[in-house]
């Protein structure tokens, strides 16, 4: 597949052009601007990223990365600015990834996370990059997982992704993290949205924000209720947690955080989320992300889930999953493009929607048709493969 | 460069995404955000991706969102009258990253006349006065973004 085709970066064999090789230099380096041009290019998808990509690849897979994701208005970024103080004051450096939808309509988007992460400004101990959809499907949980590579390699401590919880795509960005937090707000209706988003089930850790309201005492039961009820594992869109065992943890967060004493200690205490190295039961804190109440503690139940995932080899078993996934997002990707040129040589997809249209055509018959060359240099690969085995076998 | 609206048409997956990035900087203590949240909102709607700073940033912040988010332009948003001694300090910042060559800095507000000569001096490439209509300042941007061909 390496004819004629001059510009499709696909194709390229992955060397770096000297720029790009200076640049990656300049990125392992601890260079913050070269890393920000790495990440447009990430984005932008500019020929020879993925060189630069492969370049990277070997100084990764030391960073923790931690998702946070939730409704809009749940407080995440917030949350993330305090998280990322917190951070700070352990000397350990921060990137952040604020990924926010792109309109459907413009592409344009307004990225407005950074407001939120006002304790960062001017330290440049921290790293935040606001990245939007650019209205491709399934591109952002690619540019994101892309994008990690590079914070990662760059040599942060840490990695946060942050993330608007509200559908498939969004659900597949924090599929790159470690460990999930999930966001949600007090009050009405969230037992059933979250259901519905299917969050329930990414979520290694619950924070309800805003605790200092009436409302948040309730929505942590039904938390609970729910993380209880919650199927065993063996369903590959769980966590890497093993389900529970005995629900008597429920009663526990009773009493509302009072949002004046940022002392408060009401939320969960240290040993009853960890069984043993085989389960984690997710936790659901309570946090006042305004005034960093409960914040502490929910970095010492993150670190607490790290060290579950150390403990148990969930951490091993995680990166295998963060890698099957990349593996085939990519893959479906790169023959989404393949597929895409097949259908330029037939005229382009609006010819042969017209001629479907009239009916002259199938759709059937045209996928049929565009499939064909590739499915034979399948089949050969497949006989040539098992030639090979049983030459192997004989010898 | 058309931005977007071209990318939008079915099945883009892998053609080169180029979005025009442009930061919308609010800088020093004047609390007047309307102007800039409008021309966040147009620029936007042009297909531009936007990224808003909020309220009452240093200049050091300002410098550093821009070289982070790797912005194509920076648009400043200044009425408190500081823009002599602010506006230089951002173009200072930006030049020891390297980030000056290659960002487009704009300028809106009340800016005297006798203070415009000045400042594009430094490196600002236009300054939008109070008045000019939505569709100058977008097609300013388009035709000025700087081109990064990547190399």
């Amino acid at each position: 597949m390496s004819e004629s085709s001059k510009k499709q970066e696909s194709d390229e064999p992955h060397t770096l052009s000297d720029h790009d090789e200076q640049l990656v230099a300049s990125v392992l380096a601890g260079e913050q601007r070269a890393l920000a041009r790495v990440l447009s290019k990430i984005e932008n998808r500019t020929a020879g990223y993925r060189a630069i990509l492969v370049a990277l690849y070997e100084h990764t897979g030391s960073t923790p990365v931690l998702g946070v994701t939730g409704s809009p208005g749940a407080g995440k970024s917030t949350l993330v600015d305090k998280l990322t103080k917190r951070y700070r004051t352990r000397d350990e450096t921060v990137g952040i990834l604020a990924v926010d939808p792109a309109s459907p309509y413009t592409g344009g988007s307004v990225l407005g996370d950074r407001i939120r992460m006002g304790s960062a400004a001017g330290d440049r101990g921290v790293f935040i990059r606001s990245m939007s959809a650019r209205g491709t499907l399934g591109g952002l949980s690619m540019a994101t997982a892309d994008a990690v590579v590079a914070l990662d390699a760059f040599g942060l401590d840490r990695i946060i992704i942050e993330t608007v919880g509200a559908g498939q795509s969004e659900v597949d960005v924090v599929e790159t993290a470690d460990s999930v937090v999930v966001v949600v707000q007090p009050g009405a209706g969230d037992d059933v949205q979250l259901l519905k988003a299917g969050i329930l089930e990414i979520g290694d850790l619950f924070v309800v924000n805003k605790a200092d309201r009436p409302e948040a005492a309730g929505t942590v039961a039904d938390l609970e209720e729910m993380i209880h009820l919650r199927a065993p594992p063996g369903d590959a869109n769980g966590g890497a947690m093993g389900g529970h065992h005995a629900p008597d943890t429920a009663g526990h967060h009773g009493s509302n955080v009072d949002a004046a004493d940022p002392q408060n200690e009401s939320v969960a205490g240290d040993d009853e989320e960890v069984g043993d190295d085989d389960h984690w039961t997710p936790p659901v804190l309570e946090t006042v992300a305004t005034t960093a109440v409960g914040v502490p503690e929910l970095v010492e139940a993150i670190d607490r889930h790290q060290r579950y995932l150390d403990r148990s080899g969930g951490d091993d078993e995680r990166r295998r999953r963060r890698a099957t996934a990349t593996l085939k997002r990519l893959l479906q990707r790169d023959l989404g493009v393949l597929s895409e040129r097949l259908i330029e040589t037939r005229g382009g997809i609006d010819s042969l929607a017209d001629a479907i249209a009239r009916r002259e055509t199938d759709p059937y018959s045209v996928v049929d048709d565009l499939i064909g060359p590739i499915e034979s240099a399948v089949e050969r690969a497949q006989t040539e493969g098992a030639e090979s085995e049983t030459n192997r076998s004989q010898t | 460069m058309k931005p977007q609206s071209a990318d939008n048409s079915l099945m883009s997956a892998d053609s080169t995404q180029r979005a025009i990035r442009c930061l919308v900087a609010k800088v020093g203590l004047d609390g007047h955000d309307r102007g800039a949240q409008v021309i966040a909102r147009a620029f936007r709607d042009a297909g531009f991706e936007v990224i808003y700073s909020g309220l009452h940033r240093a200049p050091e912040e300002i410098v550093q969102a821009a070289v982070q988010e790797d912005v194509d332009v920076l648009g400043i948003s200044i009425l408190s009258g500081a823009h002599n001694t602010l506006i230089p300090r951002i173009i200072d910042g930006l030049e020891s990253d390297g980030a000056l060559d290659d960002t487009l800095i704009l300028v809106g507000g009340i800016i005297p006349e006798e203070d415009k000569a000045h400042l594009k001096a430094q490196g600002v490439a236009e300054i939008f006065g109070p008045g000019t209509p939505m569709a100058e300042t977008v097609e300013f941007v388009r035709e000025n973004a700087p081109r990064r061909i990547d190399q």
